[in-house]
């Protein structure tokens, strides 16, 4: 299956982009999304443990199944006001 | 539409409706103390109180001299974060309106960052709904600052947003009813 990847602010700096497209096997979770990443971008391993997620513009946990087309958003500490 | 808006552009009519926000151009509380006090005045009882909160861009943090702040926020989750904070301050206190309008962007020192209007028959809840708003959006907002000082730049990390986190929620509360 296909999915979208949103990344923000230290996240997006250090994965150098926004958006990203992956390909999962179906089945797999936002977490398993996230080591994927973090595997590829080994400067977010550190948010492993403070990151939120989001999927289709909810809030969701890490370890919620992901579907074909979802769009998923890693979201670091955040600092709004 | 209201007399009051007419003429007005279809941006800055929306603006001046939509009671939850985020926006690039710059804030302006009035029209979101107009749209609390206004949403309460048909109620049964009708606002008592509307307090505000302006939050701006200070010069200074742990020790740094910041020269601008870059807003960046995930908007629409953002958006219906500020509805969550608003339904939640109203089941606390009943009859209490929220409106939240925050900023996104490059920001100047002294600017507007974040508006917040609450209206209730009671002052007390008023104030107390406005301190919550603010304490639950630096929680869970999807917002992130950019602080640009001299000498560098660093991306500002606060709380891990979870919304079912209740000990957070209970944090927010009990500040806003110091």
């Amino acid at each position: 299956m296909r999915v979208t990847v949103r990344l923000f602010a230290r996240l997006r700096d250090i994965a150098g982009a926004s958006d990203l497209e992956r390909e999962l096997s179906g089945g797999a979770t936002a977490r398993a999304l996230w080591e994927a990443l973090a595997s590829e971008f080994p400067e977010l391993a550190p948010y492993r443990a403070t990151v939120s997620v989001a999927v289709n513009e909810e809030y969701a946990r890490m370890d919620a199944p992901l579907t074909d087309g979802d769009d998923i958003a890693f979201l670091p500490p955040v600092s709004g006001g | 539409m209201a007399p009051s808006t007419a003429g007005r552009s279809p941006i800055l009519s929306y603006m001046a409706t939509a009671p939850f926000v985020v926006t690039e151009a710059p804030l302006d509380l009035t029209p979101l103390v107009d749209l609390v006090a206004g949403r309460l005045a048909s109620a049964p009882a009708s606002a008592g109180a509307v307090t505000s909160f302006l939050g701006t861009v200070r010069n200074e943090n742990q020790g740094r001299r910041v020269e601008r702040l870059e807003y960046e926020a995930y908007s629409p989750l953002a958006v219906k974060a500020f509805e969550r904070i608003a339904a939640e301050a109203s089941e606390r206190w009943p009859e209490t309106v929220l409106a939240v309008h925050h900023r996104v962007g490059v920001l100047a020192i002294g600017e507007a960052s974040v508006a917040i209007a609450a209206a209730s028959p009671h002052r007390a809840h008023a104030f107390a709904a406005c301190r919550y708003a603010i304490e639950r959006i630096k929680q869970i907002a999807p917002i992130w600052k950019h602080e640009f000082f001299e000498g560098g730049d660093v991306w500002i990390e606060g709380a891990t947003a979870d919304p079912d986190d209740e000990a957070a929620r209970q944090t927010a509360l009990d500040r806003a009813c110091a």
